[in-house]
């Protein structure tokens, strides 16, 4: 709960206009890509690291939680105000401070949207490889939270690999910087990635120095189109055994072809059960020979068709097939959960025939596609919440889907994050030695618990508020 | 009898936005503030809660709705579709019934309603002020501005002394083995650029259709919509379906983008919709593509000096689709040497109304559009709506940029007088 004064103060940091505590902002301010709802008690726009510094050490002061928000397109939670308290939007905080050609590096603010980022930098010939399904939206702040992936990962790594340095306001409210702007830095802990993916709970990140790459000169589109998982699977293992690293691997299985089948630009024939879409990037004179090698290895792993893009409108086309995806998905059902397990690589059919058998047993259908290259699935249960006991369901779904995704000795998560979405599974992948050194982190950082609490540990059931229970809290 | 639907009537769309976020890439309105409450996505959430009960018509909520130029962006790129601009009016209609209409609301719906009022108001300047305006020449004598404080410095083109009524027949004839179509000519056209309107007639005949102008249509009500007029939507609905029809028209032709969502599209989704009209409504460039004029383009020799000109897509035609019709047009006129501009699809800011009630807001969304269009090198930026022309023409002078705002048929009727004379 937050009283007139410390709403007053807030005024006094930021200005009159950048603090709510009207119903309809706090509405607009509760939910994420999740669509669960938790109401925060004020909403705060922040437009300088000196502003967070001041709110920060208030709110440390007063015992009330933060939640840094970008976007709030993230899929596990991370931005809901579980125990209410002060929801800080960075979102205008969106300087490009330095694009810097001689050193390759960026600095910018945590609201910088990350396709506008890579907008600038590829007008100087450079690149920012990272590319998360949301990049047209979700902001740098987000993605360092979340540490966000993408499908150019599999060449070129995730956004940790792409962070220098950060400038980060503690939960006490100092202003603390780590790393720096060179690739080489030893000095000290490595701080800068253990915020990275901290989804909020160590700090609030207020500038990012992010390295940069030369563009590539020119990309290669390919579709292949396969009897069977395993073949498609197969082809990957072949594909990186030739030596040859794609930028992209993206798979569609069946049950994804199904529903893509009616809509999609290219001819999808029944006896396609699985495909590839293939992009590799580089030298121009290379990519045709990559391209070649690429169709060499995978040819005798049951091909129903192949297709290589040889103008951009044609590499489009195949892109469109895989934007179709999510559209699609629910014509199956109207409610979708979305996970995002990771196996490695090797192990893709294993695990899409777990959940294959997870489908049929609890007659839900599970629809996957992602990220082959690097093992990634974004698994989809596609169910109707309205049917009765459907969340049981899911939950016990879930549960099973994470087991089969740990016993084949990968992870619960690839690029969304634990939140509060996958909290309650944390220790089906970390043992409890491990758990308390991260608590033993989280608490040496946060001692009070003011920054995103409630997320990535699990603790005992939230419950979404509502306005009048909000109003009536007041009134007692 | 078209009705405008309620906001329950959308409670199946509302829990179809699963809150991804994309809405945030695209709406203009967004994009300027980077507050949660401004985009679709923030406001199909109120639309929830309002049918929940959690939360009353409060100040902010109607802050948050009044942020929306309904330009439909969001439903394009909605992976669910979500019509958030029928949300959001719905919802301004609701505020209208339980506060009275704002005073531009008011405004609109009296002007808009009549055409005596119409044709009053833009002799007096002002065909897009609800609020009285009257002439105030810049130093050129060639502006018009409205004598609004918040808007001081806007410019507007100057005021034609004839409208379209005026300079065609309500009946054109072509060729008897040509069927009959409408011209649905709206009111920016019909009062403010009537030369538009009257090539567009020119040209339907020259392809030999007959061309039915009708008097007795009315504004296509979109300025009511987005003001929260639902009386004045279903009775200016109701005027038009009925306008046409008697000559059995095979298609309503429209050269207003605008126009084109308003008598094509929304139209068509009111209860009980009598899509008489909708079914008919083709945008111009669309229709003059079928009919092979931009093959017929093709074969002028082009200009030798013919000045560089871009596109701006109209959000009310690039939402439905319509991207490519006016660009075959452009490539293939001879008096045009057409490239296309850095962020093209971006909207203009006008809004209809929007420019009036948020000026300000509405200047800063334009103002996005300068650097692709500096950088395009175009002496002039062709477009499909005469709003777009209002406003495109408003953030380059501001700019201080020596690029005139046209509409594709302003050149399409150059290119055909040149060859006419030749």
């Amino acid at each position: 709960m937050i009283d007139r004064q410390t709403v007053s103060r807030l005024e006094e940091i930021v200005g009159a206009a950048n603090v709510s505590v009207a119903d309809s902002d706090r509405i607009t301010h509760s939910y994420d890509a999740t669509k669960e709802q938790f109401l925060p008690d004020v909403v705060v726009y922040a437009e300088n690291t000196e502003q967070v510094r001041k709110i920060a050490r208030l709110a440390d002061t007063k015992r009330i939680p933060i939640l840094p928000r970008g976007a709030g397109s993230g899929f596990t939670g991370g931005t809901l105000p579980v125990h209410g308290g002060i929801v800080l939007v960075l979102t205008r905080m969106n300087t490009i401070r330095a694009i810097d050609s001689d050193n390759l590096i960026a600095v910018v603010e945590p609201g910088v949207i990350t396709a506008d980022l890579q907008k600038e930098v590829e007008k100087l010939g450079l690149f920012y490889p990272p590319d998360p399904a949301s990049k047209d939206f979700s902001t740098l702040g987000g993605n360092v939270a979340e540490c966000a992936g993408g499908p150019r990962c599999v060449k070129y790594g995730v956004t940790k690999d792409f962070v220098l340095g950060l400038e980060v306001v503690t939960a006490s409210g100092e202003i603390i910087r780590t790393g720096g702007q060179t690739l080489k830095n030893v000095v000290g802990y490595d701080l800068t990635k253990l915020f990275v993916g901290s989804e909020g709970t160590l700090g609030i990140v207020t500038e990012i120095t992010l390295k940069l790459l030369p563009k590539p000169e020119a990309k290669k589109t390919m579709l292949v189109q396969f009897e069977t998982i395993d073949g498609a699977a197969g082809a990957v293992s072949e594909i990186i055994r030739s030596r040859i690293v794609p930028t992209t691997l993206e798979f569609l299985d069946a049950a994804t072809i199904g529903c893509i089948r009616d809509i999609s630009p290219i001819p999808l024939p029944p006896a396609c059960r699985a495909l590839l879409i293939i992009e590799v990037d580089g030298d121009p004179l290379l990519l045709e020979k990559q391209a070649q090698q690429i169709l060499s290895v995978v040819q005798p792993l049951g091909v129903v068709d192949v297709r290589i893009a040889e103008t951009p409108e044609e590499s489009e086309k195949i892109w469109q097939v895989r934007r179709n995806v999510s559209p699609s998905l629910r014509k199956i059902n109207p409610d979708k959960f979305n996970e995002d397990i990771v196996v490695p690589r090797s192990k893709v059919p294993d695990m899409i025939r777990a959940l294959e058998k997870i489908a049929a047993q609890y007659q839900v259908p599970i629809v996957n596609f992602g990220h082959a290259g690097d093992g990634n699935i974004h698994v989809n249960v596609m169910v109707d919440m309205r049917q009765e006991g459907m969340a049981a369901t899911v939950e016990e779904v879930m549960g099973k889907i994470f087991t089969a995704a740990v016993g084949l000795n990968g992870s619960l998560s690839g690029e969304h994050g634990i939140g509060t979405s996958k909290a309650r599974f944390l220790g089906m992948e970390l043992d409890t030695a491990t758990i308390s050194y991260m608590r033993a982190v989280k608490k040496a950082f946060d001692p009070h618990n003011i920054l995103n609490p409630g997320k990535i540990f699990f603790e005992a059931e939230t419950k979404p508020a509502s306005v009048i229970e909000y109003e009536q809290e007041q009134e007692a | 009898m078209s009705k405008n639907k309620k906001l329950k009537d959308f409670e199946e769309q509302i829990r179809q936005c699963v809150k991804c976020g994309v809405c945030q890439a695209h709406c203009p309105a967004y994009r300027l503030s980077r507050r949660e409450g401004d985009v679709a996505r923030g406001k199909v959430a109120l639309a929830a809660s309002l049918l929940d009960g959690g939360v009353g018509l409060e100040e902010r909520l109607e802050q948050n709705i009044g942020m929306c130029l309904l330009c439909g962006s969001c439903v394009n790129t909605c992976p669910n579709k979500v019509a958030t601009p029928e949300i959001v009016a719905a919802i301004r209609r609701e505020i209208t019934d339980n506060k009275g209409l704002s005073l531009i609301g008011k405004s609109v719906s009296a002007v808009t309603g009549s055409r005596t009022l119409m044709r009053a108001v833009t002799k007096g300047g002002a065909v897009f002020s609800p609020l009285v305006l009257k002439k105030v020449p810049e130093s050129s004598g060639l502006r018009l501005r409205f004598p609004l404080p918040q808007m001081e410095k806007r410019t507007l083109p100057k005021l034609p002394l004839r409208n379209l009524f005026e300079r065609v027949p309500e009946f054109t004839a072509g060729d008897r083995d040509k069927p009959v179509v409408g011209f649905f000519a709206g009111c920016s056209i019909t009062y403010v650029y009537p030369d538009v309107g009257v090539a567009m007639v020119n040209i339907l005949n020259q392809l030999g259709y007959s061309v039915h102008v009708p008097r007795t249509q009315k504004c296509c009500g979109i300025p009511a919509l987005s003001s929260g007029a639902g009386t004045a939507v279903e009775e200016l609905a109701e005027n038009n379906i009925a306008a046409f029809g008697r000559y059995d028209e095979s298609a309503v032709i429209t050269a207003c983008a605008s126009c084109y969502g308003g008598i094509g599209q929304y139209y068509a989704t009111m209860e009980q919709a009598d899509n008489t009209l909708s079914d008919k409504v083709v945008d111009f460039s669309v229709f003059l593509e079928k009919n092979g004029v931009v093959d017929m383009l093709r074969t002028m020799t082009p200009w030798p000096k013919r000045p560089r000109v871009t596109y701006h897509d109209p959000c009310h035609l690039k939402n439905h689709g319509i991207t490519a019709a006016p660009r075959a047009l452009l490539r293939a006129l001879p008096n045009a040497d057409f490239v296309e501009m850095e962020g093209a699809s971006l909207c203009c800011g006008l809004g209809g109304t929007f420019s009036v009630s948020h000026y300000d807001a509405s200047k800063a969304i334009g103002a996005a559009k300068i650097e692709g269009l500096r950088d395009s090198g175009a002496r002039k930026v062709a477009t499909a709506c005469p709003g777009c022309i209002i406003g495109l023409q408003d953030s380059i002078n501001h700019a201080g940029l020596e690029v005139e705002a046209v509409h594709i048929l302003e050149l399409l009727a150059e290119a055909l007088t040149a060859a006419d004379r030749e």
